[in-house]
């Protein structure tokens, strides 16, 4: 029964990774980009999520569907004025500028509210440490399933949304072969322009689901990009449901880890990661399986 | 009047000048087939006319209005459907979808998924494979199937036999000639010179760049297409 708890623990937290990597996993899919300020734009969300509980009696809740537009609105700004042009310039600069949009995010949240540490766990009432009994001695913290859900929920919607819409198909299409889409009347910018929408939007979501389990800084985003990729490798670049399987793997391998030893919350992540990309780099199953060089796959 | 019409058009891949000068016109109901040798400039001329390819001078009129400065995306809409080199379908989705979401964004007409699967019978047992696996001249009916759903008033076609086996190229141009004769507007090109005779209402071979025969098929022997293809003879009309 010791192992019974972390495992469930596990699979949670791995809902959180798989709601965090989406938008990462999303947009390199459909545009071939790394974004390397996914963490930094996750922070930038909860931060404005949090200014708005923070100065209002607004609930997260309510002021998360305030600010997601405004983080989709950031996402396809970004896209249009910063990200097309650095692709233009070829693969290697939007890591180049994602990297500097991740220092300017960072600067100018640490300006804004300093170096303190925040939390929207005060924010949410008993939420924040309510649980459920399973059996008498094994709990789940009710705040993890509603994050478990809610990347269910996301990771499944996005995945309909791609096999059943017109929208959707035209992303796949532009994810596949941009030139060719042209060709059949799709406008592949405004479908980049789109896609960075969804992806920053659901960046942002994922921010206010940490802000509201546990503290955050506006240093934050760099760890939880490496989460991000973490998950988003184990699972299959590219592949929506391999996000969802990629989180829960990091999530139970860090819970086990930490049952082994305190320090090997991350080291077991850490590992497994590793593992799995030699692995898959070892048998050329990245490839094949539309890795790294692969395009946004069919749900 | 001619449905499109093709003034002075220059097209360049980096320092090589592979479209020239090139003029043409395509009427209503036409099916004219383009010829030449690998690397005459053909594909690049048909991709120029869709879009898909940056022209370096001259104009394109289209039903019309000048299409010059228009994007492929935009320049669909108005009713010039490219069946690209090597099809290009979306390999992970099914035909299904390949099909669906060119009519999603085409124009409105009466191609729809029914009538492509009718004008295609092939693609009704494999409507919900991925187009990936199809076979050759399955993903060739796919590729101009995608291109019908966005109904056209013009059909450009590269190569739709090449690397296909003769069965498979058979069915494709069946196909085609049931389009032929229902009306549409088609420019083809094509390496095979007896079947570009054979399917189309006018011919014009193309060597370096430029066009350099030009006439109606059937006043055109195979002799006078080959040495033309080759670069026998330069600059010669058929007929107006």
């Amino acid at each position: 029964m010791i192992w019974v708890t972390p495992l469930l623990n596990g699979v949670l937290l791995g809902g959180y990774y798989a709601l965090l990597a989406c938008g990462l996993s999303f947009m390199f899919g459909v545009m071939r980009i790394i974004n390397l300020a996914h963490g930094d734009l996750a922070i930038l969300g909860a931060s404005l999520v949090f200014v708005i509980a923070d100065n209002t009696e607004i609930s997260p809740f309510v002021a998360l569907i305030m600010v997601l537009p405004l983080m989709a609105i950031i996402g396809w700004a970004l896209q249009r004025w910063m990200l097309e042009r650095s692709l233009r310039a070829g693969v290697l600069v939007p890591l180049l500028t994602t990297f500097g949009l991740a220092i300017v995010i960072e600067n100018g949240l640490f300006e804004y509210f300093g170096a303190d540490s925040r939390s929207l766990a005060p924010y949410i009432g008993d939420l924040a440490f309510n649980s459920w009994a399973i059996t008498g001695s094994i709990y789940v913290g009710s705040l993890a399933v509603l994050t478990f859900a809610v990347a269910v929920v996301l990771l499944g919607g996005l995945n309909l949304f791609l096999a059943h819409t017109s929208l959707g198909r035209a992303i796949r299409a532009t994810a596949e072969d941009p030139d060719t889409a042209e060709l059949i009347g799709i406008n592949a910018r405004s479908v980049y322009a789109v896609a960075a929408a969804i992806a920053i939007a659901s960046a942002g979501l994922a921010g206010v689901f940490l802000a509201m389990r546990e503290t955050f800084s506006p240093y934050s985003g760099p760890l939880q990009l490496i989460f991000a990729f973490e998950a988003v490798v184990i699972g299959g670049i590219g592949s929506l449901s391999g996000t969802l399987v990629g989180g829960i793997v990091l999530g139970v391998a860090q819970m086990f880890g930490a049952q082994i030893n305190p320090q090997g919350f991350l080291i077991a992540g850490h590992v497994v990661f590793l593992v799995v990309l030699a692995g898959r780099l070892g048998l050329g199953a990245l490839e094949a399986r539309g890795g790294l060089h692969g395009s946004f796959r069919r749900p | 009047m001619s449905l499109l019409s093709v003034e002075q058009l220059d097209a360049r891949h980096g320092l090589l000048h592979a479209v020239r000068g090139v003029t043409f016109a395509v009427a209503a109901g036409e099916t004219l087939a383009l010829v030449g040798a690998n690397g005459a400039g053909k594909t690049t001329l048909l991709r120029t006319v869709a879009g898909a390819h940056k022209r370096a001078g001259g104009r394109i009129v289209f039903d019309g209005a000048d299409v010059t400065a228009i994007p492929a995306y935009a320049r669909l809409r108005t009713g010039i459907a490219l069946v690209p080199e090597g099809r290009r379908l979306f390999a992970g989705m099914t035909v299904k979808e390949n099909l669906l979401v060119a009519g999603a964004y085409g124009r409105p007409g009466s191609w729809n998924l029914d009538t492509v699967v009718e004008a295609f019978p092939l693609l009704r047992a494999r409507i919900n494979s991925r187009a990936g696996n199809l076979s050759g001249g399955e993903q060739q009916a796919t590729a101009i199937g995608r291109a019908l759903m966005t109904n056209p008033k013009l059909l450009l076609l590269d190569e739709v036999s090449l690397g296909l086996a003769p069965i498979a190229v058979e069915a494709v141009y069946r196909s085609l000639d049931t389009l032929i004769k229902a009306g549409a507007t088609i420019v083809l090109v094509e390496q095979d010179i007896a079947r570009a005779l054979g399917v189309a209402t006018r011919v014009a071979c193309m060597l370096e760049g430029r066009i350099i025969l030009e006439g109606r098929a059937k006043d055109m022997t195979r002799e006078q297409v080959t040495e033309a293809y080759f670069g026998l003879k330069r600059e010669q009309r058929a007929t107006s």
